[in-house]
């Protein structure tokens, strides 16, 4: 599809998360605590679970419904349980915190 | 051709099938084993019995050896069969349903009965003693419908039955003979001590009385006594003595006095039948005590297994009352006789009384009162008969070096290694260390293979502490276990770390502690955090990111991603107009569906993410935190507002400790509840904390929990007014707060640490006051979470979705 803004750095809290609905997909926006965005289908390959309700330590999400580990660099689902996610490609403009993601 | 020798045992308990393990122990393939029991269970740990109808423990944690193990041994097992007659000169037995089994050698080992006064009126219905299964599985039944009960005798048994029996709502009469409780084991100075702390605890004693009669139609209806007066009871528990079962032994022909005569090797007075436990009579003594049943078990399977062993010799015994927050032991003399001197101790604020008993200048008798860490130690001295000359003030005082308050470690560490540890089971502590040399890691693996704590349980803590104490070096470093598995360290070390290194942030904690994980993981990071909020209630600001989904956007989060919304209803009391709003917010928003909770009050479901705050905005009433690791609901019956019942104001003691106590983050989340009577319509006694009223105060419970695993709560105290539920109530909460782990529920905690330890830490009314001023200090900090992010854009935009998508040279 192509590049799409989806607000700024400010709106999401470090190591929180927003979402944003974009056809009908609905992508989890998160903000890790070293400054970088992450973009991810906010749908856990389990059961569901809206990723962006979880937990983030480092580089990865703990799902809210049963504690599943996602990897939100490369959307791996870590080890002992098996799945993966879609991610897309994000941008951080440095001069407004602009937050571009790349379907 | 030699044949398989037949051993036939004759009742299936305790000292029987202790003397069939050691066989099969001693000797594999020498007998053909068959078992007969009366009762319909395999062999189980009647000491327990106690405490099954204490609650917490269930019958099925009291089997011995289960159905399998007989299979397993080669046993034929007949239960529910009771042994007839014996053919003492055909050499066989014949059971009720009619089974004959040839032995060659014959055990009876059918135990003791509970002696029945013959009162007039002592068959009605309702009218038991306390032995098996089937009189507690009574007792628990009755205690359902009916609601007082009598016990006659204050002897060991009758304290346990009572204590049971209040545990099961109802209402308790103890009535004793004597002037004295327990006078067969204690002095008139620990009497009253127990006796004073037993009433505090709900128990109620008529002493000096003589029953005279048992009054009622079928069923009891009440008691009369020789002086006149009479008492209702819906339920009698005989608990005056027990009397050697030796029917079937006399129809035989052996010699029988009050027991069975055995010598020193069990033998009775025919060959070839032998008698262990309750129901044989040793140098004129029916022992009435396992330990040294199980002596007499050893000996005889040494015996028949061929080993060369000294004849029994007859036992000293020692006592304890297995009643919690009551610590009693007693063994030996504990009166002086003539030629006999004692010295006693007597602490009447700790609530501490100890008497040594002295002849000749050795140890023959000791009563210990509300600290009986010294028990197993001064019974090893009675036992050994050595000369204490010299030592006296230091035994008396405290154990070994005498200091006050040594740590249980370091006594065990100087203890010596044939000291007992396990009196039930007579393990020495050198047995113990061993095991831990050769692997064992936990109690249950030490219980394995020696048999400790196996029986009344009451050694666990020593044995714990041995554990502890040899652990370490013997089975080299343990793997250690840390709370997850960024780290090794334990609750215990982060948070003493957090203490003196004044660490402030979940952040410095995993720094400066060297987590693997810098970012930590979705189980310690919540830890830290509410362990850093409960260290620095006023400095600490909570990290909303270190929180689960639930507790961030203070509501439940439902599988499909909806949430729930439950607003604070005090007591499950609410008003016409409060129900109008609730229904009127639910409509609006379009609340697919509203349901009353367990906990009374109401919960709005499917609540879409971005209407919460408004939903709340309109609600205009407190989070209910039905969803955090807080305080939840505190339950209420109606109470004496309307029931007839009613002893007090339940419904205004449940609101005053809901007003009191919400908003207070807990390790896990607290349900509590309050009854206006002990009918217990508001379930308090599985609630984490639960109050009962009784005419003219309030018993507290405590460790209650009705969810994976049911556990009924403990008794904690009963107490006179409001203010005191109260402050018990922030004490023990606090208390909690301070020393359970992150996500541990108090009915976990308290089966990891002790009823007691909690009740010490509580009992002071010092220490209470101080746990108080802290929960205190921390409420005085905490807000309503709905109005603090209605009122604050920078959290209420959390709950909406991103917007402006703007599509950038596509
Ligand atoms: C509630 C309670 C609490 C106790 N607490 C303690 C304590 O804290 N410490 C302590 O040391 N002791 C305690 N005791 C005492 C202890 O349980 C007994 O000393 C012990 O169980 C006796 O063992 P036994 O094998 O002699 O008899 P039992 O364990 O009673 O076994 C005898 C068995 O033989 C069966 N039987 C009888 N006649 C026949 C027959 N003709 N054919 C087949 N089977 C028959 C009986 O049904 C019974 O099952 C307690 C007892 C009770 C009831
Ligand atoms: S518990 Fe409460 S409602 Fe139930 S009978 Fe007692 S006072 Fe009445
Ligand atoms: S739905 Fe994510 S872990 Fe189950």
């Amino acid at each position: 599809m192509g590049k799409i803004q989806v607000g700024n750095i400010t709106d999401i809290d470090i190591l929180g998360s927003r979402t944003i609905q974009i056809d009908d997909i609905e992508v989890a926006v998160f903000r890790l605590s070293d400054g970088t965005v992450k973009a991810v289908e906010n749908r856990c390959p389990h059961k569901g679970g809206k990723l962006s309700e979880g937990m983030v330590c480092g580089s990865s999400v703990h799902c809210p419904l049963h504690d599943w580990k996602i990897d939100l660099n490369s959307g791996e689902v870590h080890k002992p349980d098996d799945g993966c996610i879609t991610t897309y490609l994000t941008e951080v403009d440095e001069t407004n915190g602009s937050i571009y993601i790349t379907l | 051709m030699s044949h398989v020798k037949r051993l036939v045992l004759i009742g299936n308990g305790m000292a029987g099938m202790r003397t069939i393990e050691h066989i099969l122990k001693l000797s594999t393939e020498a007998y053909e084993i068959t078992v007969f029991g009366e009762e319909p269970h395999p062999n189980y740990n009647r000491i327990m019995l106690s405490s099954v109808l204490a609650g917490g423990v269930e019958l099925s944690d009291i089997v011995i050896n289960d159905w399998d193990w007989y299979t397993e041994n080669n046993i034929k097992l007949y239960t529910g069969d009771p042994v007839t007659s014996i053919d003492s000169v055909g050499k066989k037995v014949i059971s009720a349903s009619g089974i004959e089994v040839a032995y060659d050698i014959l055990i009876m080992a059918t135990g003791s009965n509970p002696f029945m006064l013959p009162l007039p009126g002592a068959n009605k219905e309702g009218v038991i003693g306390f032995r098996n299964i089937k009189d507690c599985q009574i007792m628990m039944d009755t205690s359902k419908t009916y609601k007082k009960a009598a016990v006659i005798g204050g002897g060991l048994l009758g304290l346990e039955a009572a204590r049971g029996l209040l545990n099961l709502g109802m209402d308790v009469n103890v009535i004793h003979i004597h002037k004295y409780l327990m006078d067969r084991q204690l002095d008139q100075s620990a009497s009253l001590m127990l006796q004073h702390d037993l009433e505090q605890q709900g128990m109620k004693f008529l002493l000096e009385k003589h029953t005279a009669s048992i009054v009622g139609r079928r069923r009891v209806q009440g008691l009369t006594f020789a002086d006149g007066g009479e008492i209702e009871a819906d339920l009698v528990i005989m608990a005056v003595g027990i009397t050697p079962n030796v029917e079937l032994a006399k129809r035989t022909g052996l010699k029988v006095n009050r027991g069975i005569v055995v010598n020193d090797y069990m033998e009775t007075s025919i060959p070839g039948i032998y008698a262990v436990g309750e129901c044989a009579e040793h140098r004129g003594i029916a022992y009435g005590l396992v330990a040294p049943l199980y002596e007499q078990g050893a000996v005889l399977a040494k015996r028949l297994a061929g080993t060369v062993t000294a004849g029994y010799a007859g036992s000293v015994t020692s006592t304890k009352l297995k009643v919690s927050g009551v610590d009693v032991f007693s063994a030996g003399y504990f009166n002086d006789k003539p030629g006999m001197r004692s010295l006693r101790f007597q602490d009447e604020i700790d609530g501490i009384y100890k008497k040594i008993v002295i002849q000749d200048n050795r140890l023959v008798g000791a009563v210990l009162f509300g600290d009986i860490t010294d028990g197993a130690p001064l019974f090893s001295l009675i036992k050994s008969g050595e000369s204490i000359e010299g030592r006296e003030k230091e035994l008396l005082l405290g154990f070994s070096t005498g200091k006050a308050g040594e740590s249980l470690a370091s006594k065990l560490g100087k203890m010596a290694d044939d000291e007992i540890i396990c009196g039930c089971n007579g393990v020495t502590k050198g047995t113990i260390a061993e095991a831990i040399g050769n692997g064992c890691s936990s109690v249950a693996e030490i219980k394995m293979c020696t048999k400790a704590t196996g029986s009344c349980g009451g050694c666990k803590p020593q044995v714990e502490a041995l554990l502890q104490l040899y652990a370490g070096d013997t089975i080299g470093e343990p793997v250690k276990e840390g709370i997850c598995g960024c780290t090794s360290l334990g609750r215990d070390e982060i948070v003493e770390s957090m203490k003196a290194m004044h660490l402030m942030s979940v952040k410095e904690v995993m720094n400066v502690l060297e987590w693997r994980e810098p970012e930590g993981c979705s189980k310690c990071r919540p830890a830290l955090n509410y362990y850093l909020g409960m260290l620095y209630p006023a400095e600490y600001k909570d990290e909303k990111e270190s929180r689960f989904a639930n507790e961030r956007y203070h509501a439940n989060i439902q599988k499909d991603g909806t949430y729930s919304v439950i607003p604070r209803i005090y007591g499950g009391v609410t008003s016409p107009a409060e129900l109008k709003k609730i229904a009127t917010v639910a409509e609006k928003y379009d609340v697919p569906l509203v349901k009353f909770t367990g906990g009374q009050r109401l919960d709005l479901f499917g609540v879409k993410k971005e209407d919460l705050p408004g939903i709340w905005e309109e609600l205009d009433m407190p989070s209910g935190h039905g969803y955090g690791k807080a305080l939840r609901t505190v339950k209420t019956c109606v109470g004496n507002t309307f029931c007839r019942f009613g002893t007090q104001d339940a419904i205004g003691m449940g609101i005053r400790l809901e007003k009191a106590f919400e908003r207070i983050n807990t390790p896990a989340k607290v349900k509590l509840a309050v009854s206006g009577c002990p009918r217990n319509c508001a379930e308090a006694t599985v609630k984490d904390l639960g109050v009962v009223a009784i005419d003219g105060g309030w018993e507290l419970y405590v460790g209650g929990n009705a969810g994976v695993k049911v556990r009924a709560s403990e008794f904690l105290c009963v107490v006179k007014t409001e203010d005191e539920v109260v402050e018990w109530t922030s004490a023990y909460l606090q208390y909690y707060r301070e020393n359970a782990n992150w996500n541990e529920r108090t009915a976990n905690w308290i089966e990891r640490v002790g009823l007691e330890s909690i009740i010490k830490a509580l009992e002071n009314a010092e220490d209470r006051q101080a746990l108080m001023g802290r929960i205190e200090e921390t409420l005085s900090y905490s807000k309503d979470p709905w109005k603090d992010i209605i009122n604050n854009d920078d959290l209420r935009k959390n709950f909406h979705t991103l917007s402006g998508v703007e599509t950038v040279n596509s």
